[in-house]
């Protein structure tokens, strides 16, 4: 049985389509079979930034109404071998997902994965409701400031009495929160909230923080996962945060200003 | 994964009867004068509209038919669809009440029967101590974990959150509310008019306080009893908000 990670955040544009692509690179060099599916359908771009766009044959929309085999529409990542991308429809409309038929397609793939990351698309809406219903884990995406984090609060609220676990009465969904866009010196001047004051909104258990960093939108721009920039800043931070979830016990890194290599590396609290 | 609808062999089985318990708001009536019901309600309704738009909702007609006073079901199951609420119950109705709520496909439900009382999260058996301020019921529901924004509680009785409550929630009982955690939603304590109903929380953060109807909102909370532990009562028609330690 494969484990289902939705990565979900309510409000748009805080890198959950960073994180998906990321994470699921990452928990794919770990050594385990990975995909990961693009729930935005109508606005595609996880293979954009998995640099698999110039492959897309047939889509997730298509496996849902028949017209192709999964395996048909599986794309395997060109770095690494155990990780698959299922892309979004750009020209369909997002009723095209159903419930029924999104249930099918995960369990085709439970069979075959030990990971399965689910790019939800932002808002609270079917798309989002469809991404999040089967999942085992969330990680919430948020950015330091308040309209994200009340979003987050709401999804997590959607998270305990919608979905598919909450409906059938199952252990609850593990809930996991990934800061993203941190920026230790503007939290400094009082423009964003800190790691703390959104854990004191949010109580949540913190897989990781990743920095602001303009290697995210390099990696993009080249269509790799920015996990895959070892030597940046996030790719660490993503790197740290696939390991916490996998188990391993790594120290906070990115939560302070940048004070030479002990501080960096010894910044966590 | 069940979710997929399979041609069914003739031994799998297509439903099951399952045990939920849910919490569903008593309206107890003790005047029986329709337009003052009517007025009534859109007042109490008018407190938490989004909450009881569509709510389902159980009538209460023992006090009045302990005061003798006559109430046309019918009527009465008007008047509340009109306010937008669900009548899916009736209890200490008089035989014949209870037979023109039958033709009304309204079930009928005793009033010795806690269908009513009880909370989806509802722990049983806080009946040891029970609370001097509700003397309509003791039963108390509990939340083991947070509020989220845009979740609602209601509790017939007394209400419990061992967890925070967030900016965006709502919290509704009719007897008292107990935060043990930061309250920043809205808290709506005694909404059935209960005037002993208080609330207590760890740490004073709310949007807004009532108790039966009597409220301040975030901007009148401002000061010193902000981000703290305390209690807030009636007296004389208006709210006191005192430290706890
Ligand atoms: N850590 C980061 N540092 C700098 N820029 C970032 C970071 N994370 C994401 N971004 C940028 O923010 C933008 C939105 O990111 P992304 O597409 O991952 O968000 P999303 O939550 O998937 O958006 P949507 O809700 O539209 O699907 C992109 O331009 C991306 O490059
Ligand atoms: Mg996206």
């Amino acid at each position: 049985m494969a484990r289902i990670i939705v990565v979900t955040s309510g409000k748009g544009g805080v890198g959950k389509t960073t994180t998906s692509a990321a994470v699921a690179m990452g928990l794919a060099k770990k050594g385990h079979k990975t995909a990961v599916i693009d729930f935005d359908v109508g606005l595609r771009n996880l293979d954009l930034i998995m640099g698999c766009e110039r492959r897309v044959v047939y889509d997730f929309v298509n496996v849902i109404s028949g017209e192709a085999l999964l395996n048909q529409a599986l794309i395997r990542d060109k770095h690494c071998d155990l990780l698959y991308v299922l892309p979004a429809s750009q020209t369909r409309d997002k009723d095209a997902l159903t419930q029924e038929g999104v249930g099918k397609v995960l369990e085709d793939l439970s069979k075959d994965f030990k990971y399965i990351v689910c790019d939800s698309p932002a808002g609270i809406e079917k798309g989002a409701h469809l991404a999040m219903y089967f999942a085992d884990d969330a990680f919430v995406v948020t950015n330091p400031e308040v309209s994200s984090v009340r979003d987050s609060d709401r999804m997590l609220g959607i998270l305990s009495s919608k979905s598919r676990r909450a409906e059938q009465n199952l252990e609850s969904i593990k809930e996991y929160l990934v800061l993203t866009r941190y920026s230790p010196d503007r939290v400094k001047l009082g423009d964003m909230l800190s790691v703390d004051d959104v854990q004191d909104i949010l109580s949540l258990h913190l897989l990781g923080v990743i920095p602001e960093s303009k290697s995210v939108l390099s990696a993009s721009n080249a269509g790799v996962p920015v996990i895959l920039d070892e030597k940046s800043d996030a790719g660490q931070a993503y790197e740290d945060i696939v390991a916490r979830y996998l188990g391993e016990n790594r120290p906070h890194r990115f939560i302070e200003e940048k004070k030479g290599i002990f501080g960096k590396l010894f910044g966590g609290k | 994964m069940s979710t997929t609808v399979k041609k069914s062999p003739l031994n799998r089985a297509a439903l099951e009867f399952k045990s939920s318990t849910f919490s569903v708001p008593v309206l107890v009536l003790s005047g029986n004068v329709p337009d003052v019901i009517q007025e009534q309600l859109e007042k109490k309704i008018g407190l938490a509209p989004d909450f009881f738009k569509n709510s389902p909702v159980v009538f209460d007609l023992q006090a009045l038919n302990k005061q003798g006073l006559p109430i046309d079901v019918a009527m009465l199951a008007d008047i509340l669809r009109k306010s937008k609420l669900m009548p899916i119950g009736i209890r200490g109705g008089t035989q014949s009440q209870v037979e023109i709520a039958a033709s009304l496909h309204i079930p009928v439900y005793s009033v010795h029967n806690s269908f009513s009382e009880t909370g989806s999260f509802h722990q049983d058996k806080d009946k040891t101590e029970p609370q001097p301020e509700t003397q309509k019921t003791t039963i108390n529901t509990l939340v083991n974990h947070p509020i989220r924004s845009g979740q609602r509680v209601y509790s017939a009785g007394d209400l419990t959150v061992t967890a925070q409550v967030s900016a965006g929630s709502e919290l509704f009982a009719e007897g008292s509310i107990h935060v043990y955690g930061s309250l920043r939603g809205r808290a709506l304590a005694g909404v059935q008019g209960n005037a002993n109903a208080r609330i207590f929380c760890l740490d004073l953060q709310a949007e807004l306080i009532s108790i039966a109807g009597n409220y301040k909102i975030s901007e009148d909370l401002q000061g010193h009893l902000r981000n703290r532990p305390v209690q807030i009562y009636l007296q004389e028609n208006s709210l006191i908000i005192k430290d706890l330690v």
